[in-house]
């Protein structure tokens, strides 16, 4: 029986600014379902890793695949099967919550009636329905983050890539995400990648990949990390990897 | 929250109606941001006017046109300036276009344009016909106004410089989206005002006729020859009566061709500038 195809798959990227090494000989895959934690402290490399996973940088060295498709190669085919919610907000404060919607469908060839159906599931699914005609500037923080995750699944993607979605946010709001991007996993068998800094977003059966100074530090389960490290939580098994210095020199 | 159901997994191909239904809806968006920028609407149309209405009135007296193609009787200085404040409007959209296009790279936006799966090419163009949209329907609103005012070409005139104004806005637009792919800030745009458009516009024949720049000045007339901008203003000139300036056809295409295949290429995160310094809004 064939291997299942990764959601994701990295191998040997690297990335340099100038003489300073962004990312060092990155290699790692998202298996199909997956919720995958991205763990780096500030500068470890995760924006620059979602830049090039996005193509909004170009790929200086290696290889990156979505769903088997080459990103370089065949770059609609793989950005098809990706949804992106950056860390950044990314939404047309100008326009309605439903109009961002309806452009973003029509970047990805979706028709207004078809689009107009999708963005009433959608929204309902992240509990603002009523502010589809609401101007995206007069939504909370938290609301707004709903908004782009909604918006990122609008074209149906197989791959969901986060940086840092919970950034800004209070507790209730974080935890409405997580609760809400994991949901995506278990109903649809999506894979996720999600970058943080914040231990206290991973379970326990999510896979873990410690990035540091552009450097991979470990990847695998969360039980394996420990495992490896000694240490009694993930807190201190991140704080224990990323205390060591690091070869590389990120950004 | 309730969890989604989104049956992942679509298989879309990006048929020809996919490619309609994204130009209309970067179309639409961009209609969209003009109106509701009422600053923009407003200023676009009062910016002709005023030059039309006190400019072209005062010069009235004191500049006389003699009779140059494609004009075969006298004419009012009102007349002479009107192509050349055709094009002004094109000018200004097409700058206004790649400010938005800066704009949009400070607050993210154009993270989302990019990360569609068609060609980015295509996105570009795309996103050029929108805002040559934009600029031709303010260009008529103008024409209406100047009607009014006597200025009055031949009616079969306002349906022959359609072609030459989506020329125009094509070629102000690229050059706007080349620049926007230099500009690293919004800050250091009135740069662009004091650079661009400025020369552009006053070393041209918008305002005086050629033989005229001569006579004053041989060197400034070497200049305005090679500007753009005055091929731009003379394809329109001609088209307003009817006629085709060949010249500033082979031109205006040139330079369109040019500026375009640059705002790609600058675009493009494996070979432009954006991939050399960071990607627009990446901010990484």
């Amino acid at each position: 029986m064939s291997e299942p195809i990764p959601a994701l798959d990295l191998r040997h990227v690297s990335h340099s600014y100038g003489a300073r090494k962004a990312l060092d000989d990155i290699t790692f895959t998202v298996p199909p379902g997956a919720f995958c934690v991205l763990l780096g402290l500030n500068g470890a490399g995760k924006s620059t890793m979602f830049s090039l996973i996005t193509r909004l940088f170009a790929l200086q060295h290696g290889s990156i695949r979505l769903l088997g498709r080459d990103l370089s190669r065949e770059p609609g085919a793989a950005l098809a099967e990706l949804g992106v919610v950056f860390q950044s907000r990314t939404l047309d404060p100008d326009l309605s919550v439903a109009q961002n919607f309806y452009y973003h469908a029509a970047l990805h060839g979706i028709g207004k009636t078809e689009a107009a159906a999708r963005t009433q599931k959608l929204l309902a699914a992240v509990e603002l329905s009523d502010r589809a005609k609401d101007k995206v500037r007069d939504l909370s923080g938290g609301q707004m983050r709903r908004v782009e995750i909604a918006r990122a699944l609008l074209h149906r993607p197989r791959l969901l890539v986060l940086d840092e979605p919970t950034v800004g946010l209070d507790i209730g709001a974080r935890a409405g995400i997580l609760r809400l991007v994991r949901g995506l996993i278990a109903s649809e068998g999506m894979s996720v990648l999600w970058a943080t800094h914040l231990t206290d977003e991973v379970d326990d059966g999510d896979e873990v990949i410690v990035l540091h100074k552009g450097l991979l530090l470990a990847n695998g389960a969360v039980a394996d990390l420990l495992k490896s490290t000694g240490a009694a939580d993930l807190k201190s098994a991140f704080v224990a990897l990323t205390s060591e210095p690091a070869k590389g020199d990120a950004r | 929250m309730t969890a989604v159901a989104t049956s992942s997994g679509e298989n879309r191909r990006l048929t020809l109606a996919a490619y309609a239904i994204c130009l209309k809806g970067i179309c639409w968006r961009e209609g969209l941001r003009f109106l509701h920028q009422r600053e923009r609407f407003v200023s676009a149309l009062v910016r002709p006017l005023v030059w039309l209405f006190i400019f072209a009135a005062g010069f009235r007296q004191v500049l006389g046109i003699s009779i140059i193609p494609p004009y075969d009787t006298y004419i009012l200085y009102d007349v002479y300036i009107t192509p050349g404040l055709i094009a002004m409007i094109q000018l200004f959209n097409g700058m206004q276009s790649s400010l938005s296009m800066v704009y949009d790279r400070e607050m993210g936006n154009m993270r989302v344009l990019l990360l569609s799966p068609f060609p980015r090419p295509f996105l570009l163009f795309a996103k050029l016909i929108a805002g040559t949209l934009v600029s031709v329907l303010q260009v008529y609103a103008y024409l209406l106004i100047a009607w009014f005012w006597d200025i009055q070409p031949p009616p079969i005139g306002y349906l022959e410089v359609l072609p030459a104004l989506f020329l125009v806005g094509l070629m102000l637009g690229s050059l706007g989206m080349l620049l926007s792919s230099l500009i690293k800030q919004l800050e250091n745009f009135s740069g662009v005002m004091n650079f661009v458009i400025f020369p552009m516009f006053f070393a041209s024949s918008a305002l005086y006729p050629l033989w005229r720049v001569k006579e004053g000045s041989p060197n400034l007339y070497y200049v305005c020859q090679a500007n753009p901008f005055t091929h731009a203003v003379e394809l329109i000139r001609f088209a307003l009566y009817g006629e085709i300036n060949w010249i500033s056809l082979a031109v205006v295409f040139g330079c369109m061709s040019v500026f375009m295949f640059g705002a790609i290429v600058a675009y493009d995160p494996s070979r432009g500038l954006m991939g050399l310094r960071g990607a627009p809004g990446a901010g990484a």
